[in-house]
């Protein structure tokens, strides 16, 4: 067998197999997605509950749509992340983590077939989260431009992809505590990319962090097509910005996970733990 | 993947040395200083498995069984010396080795949602087999080992810890490997079910061109199913030969009427030895080589 075709037919082991589990944990999906749905309303609730609160409301609808495109993208981008940075915590939890690993295909095959299942599980999640949302807003989008939008969605995802697959290394380097740490990660990443503010309101000392993110470059290209109606061309200050940021994370990601796995057959992390 | 019918030794482990530091990570602060607190899991490990033949290590538990098999896994590196399979060092080449093996543990740790189709079809997949060819050999193999067709799409978690194992035991024959490695596998089976899984075992070793290498701690086990046998204690082989053989070295010290009693002889004395400082093996010189 060609080791090409034999490196496809394992990533698509890795895609499949990862649908058929989250199929049968059917009942946990519903959980998330309900409370991704309840999150993002109530996010968003807080631009007409700031008008009436304040009695100020001349951009009201611009907010409403300012926040639910930070909503909404943070609910793909941590489908994302949850479906790769947690991919060694779930094997190990599982048991399965050795079998894996004994498998003969190459990392970056593992990795990618993860990842392919992470941007199409994303992808559906969201969509369902914007058709109920959508039924709650009355969004003026004349103006927007979806193609823009799509296109910083699809290259931020590989940028963001490779932050996932760095995060995802931490349990193999720390067994006990390597989960809660990806979670933390998670949580900075919420802080420094502007998900519901725009990251100039930052401390100084914190702005900078903003820039490593791709999410940053991901929800400035959205909203400037959401929002403002701008055009790739338009934006290619932001798009060349995230594109940087997107060729630098991806391969360090897979370069920190090759080294992560190496350090734990050195000193063998790779094992059931728990 | 193929391995050339010029090739007689299976697996040639020399001088495998595997040390860890039980103290866990330690960041590099003043106060982090100190000694490390070294474990020598397997220590100057040398032999060599024929082809075709079933290769035994039996030992108690924590001697470095376990261990020795993950660094043929290519799952550990070894800190010292070097292991081949078919000419293959589970560093270097590390992929090409993990074509040529495969491995049943103590646990059967599957995805347990999922059921035995869904989680060996992955495995399958994952060796390069299509997804036709991995349905028939599940069919074929579990039926063998006696689980009846309605629970191989039920999910394993509604499954005996028993019928788990002779599931794992279908994922290592799955991908017919050139080199299988047991370790420990009919742990927590029924007399029945052990039989089974032994008699596939044996079948295995006929029907294809397939090396075992079984560690174990039950010695009824090694005696029925290996060829030759390696005793393991403190991370070292201290004795090995085929269980004649064994039995003959053990009775020169002590009682010696089977594997069992040979074992615990020549555990006993190399683990003497150990406290006397002396080398720690057992009469190697008088051991005959397999």
């Amino acid at each position: 067998m060609l080791a090409s075709s034999l490196q496809l037919r394992g990533a698509w082991a890795f895609i499949e197999r990862n649908f058929r589990a989250t199929r049968r944990y059917w009942g946990w999906e519903v959980v998330f997605l309900i409370y991704s749905i309840v999150n993002v309303l109530a996010v968003t609730y807080i631009a007409p509950g700031a008008e009436a609160l304040t009695g100020v409301g001349t951009a009201t609808d611009f907010m409403i749509i300012y926040l639910l495109v930070g909503t909404l993208v943070w609910t793909y981008l941590n489908g994302v992340f949850d479906a790769v940075a947690f991919m060694i915590s779930w094997e190990r939890w599982e048991g399965t983590i050795e079998y894996t690993f004994m498998a003969p295909i190459r990392l970056v095959t593992m990795l990618g077939g993860s990842a392919v299942f992470a941007v199409v599980y994303g992808l559906v999640r969201t969509l369902v989260v914007i058709l109920v949302v959508s039924l709650f807003f009355k969004l003026n989008l004349a103006n927007a431009d979806f193609l823009t939008a799509i296109i910083f969605v699809m290259l931020g995802s590989v940028g963001f992809l490779g932050v996932g697959i760095m995060a995802a290394a931490l349990p193999l380097i720390f067994l006990e505590r390597g989960t809660q740490m990806t979670i933390v990660v998670q949580a900075l990443l919420l802080l420094v990319s502007g998900i519901y503010y725009p990251v100039s309101i930052l401390p100084d000392w914190l702005e900078p962090f903003s820039w490593i993110s791709p999410a940053t470059y991901i929800l400035e290209g959205i909203r400037g097509a959401m929002l403002e109606g701008k055009s790739v061309f338009d934006m290619s200050g932001e798009l060349w910005r995230l594109l940087a940021v997107s060729v630098v994370s991806l391969p360090l990601g897979v370069w920190v996970f090759q080294k992560s796995v190496d350090f734990a057959k050195r000193t063998g992390r790779l094992k059931r733990y728990g | 993947m193929s391995v050339s019918p010029e090739i007689n030794i299976a697996l040639d482990v020399r001088g495998a040395v595997k040390i860890f530091d039980t103290r866990g990570i330690r960041l590099p602060l003043p106060w982090n200083r100190g000694k490390p607190e070294l474990v020598v899991a397997v220590d100057q490990v040398s032999f060599q498995i024929e082809r075709g033949r079933i290769y035994g290590i039996v030992g108690s538990n924590g001697c470095g069984k376990s261990t020795l098999v993950r660094m043929i896994s290519t799952l550990l590196y070894p800190d010292g010396g070097t292991l081949n399979v078919f000419g293959y060092d589970v560093v270097d080449d590390s992929q090409k080795v993990r074509r040529l093996i495969n491995r049943v543990s103590v646990e059967a740790s599957f995805f347990r949602k999922l059921s035995p189709m869904e989680n060996l079809l992955f495995a399958g997949q994952t060796y390069g087999l299509d997804h036709d060819e991995t349905e028939q050999r599940v069919m074929n193999i579990l039926a063998r080992l006696g689980i009846k067709e309605e629970q191989v799409l039920r999910p394993l978690e509604q499954m005996s810890r028993g019928m788990q194992q002779k599931v794992a035991v279908a994922r290592g024959f799955l991908t017919s490997p050139t080199l299988l490695l047991l370790d420990e596998p009919t742990t927590g089976l029924d007399p029945a079910s052990k039989r089974q899984v032994q008699k596939f075992i044996a079948e295995l070793r006929e029907e294809h061109d397939a090396t075992v290498l079984l560690v174990s701690h039950d010695m009824d086990e090694a005696e029925k199913l290996c060829d030759v046998i390696a005793i393991m204690s403190e991370g070292r082989i201290v004795a090995s030969g085929s269980i004649p053989e064994l039995v003959e070295l053990a009775a020169r010290k002590g009682p010696a009427g089977n594997l069992e009693e040979a074992f615990l002889t020549i555990v006993g004395h190399a683990l003497d030895e150990e406290t006397e400082d002396s080398a720690g093996a057992w009469d190697l010189e008088a051991t005959p080589k397999d």
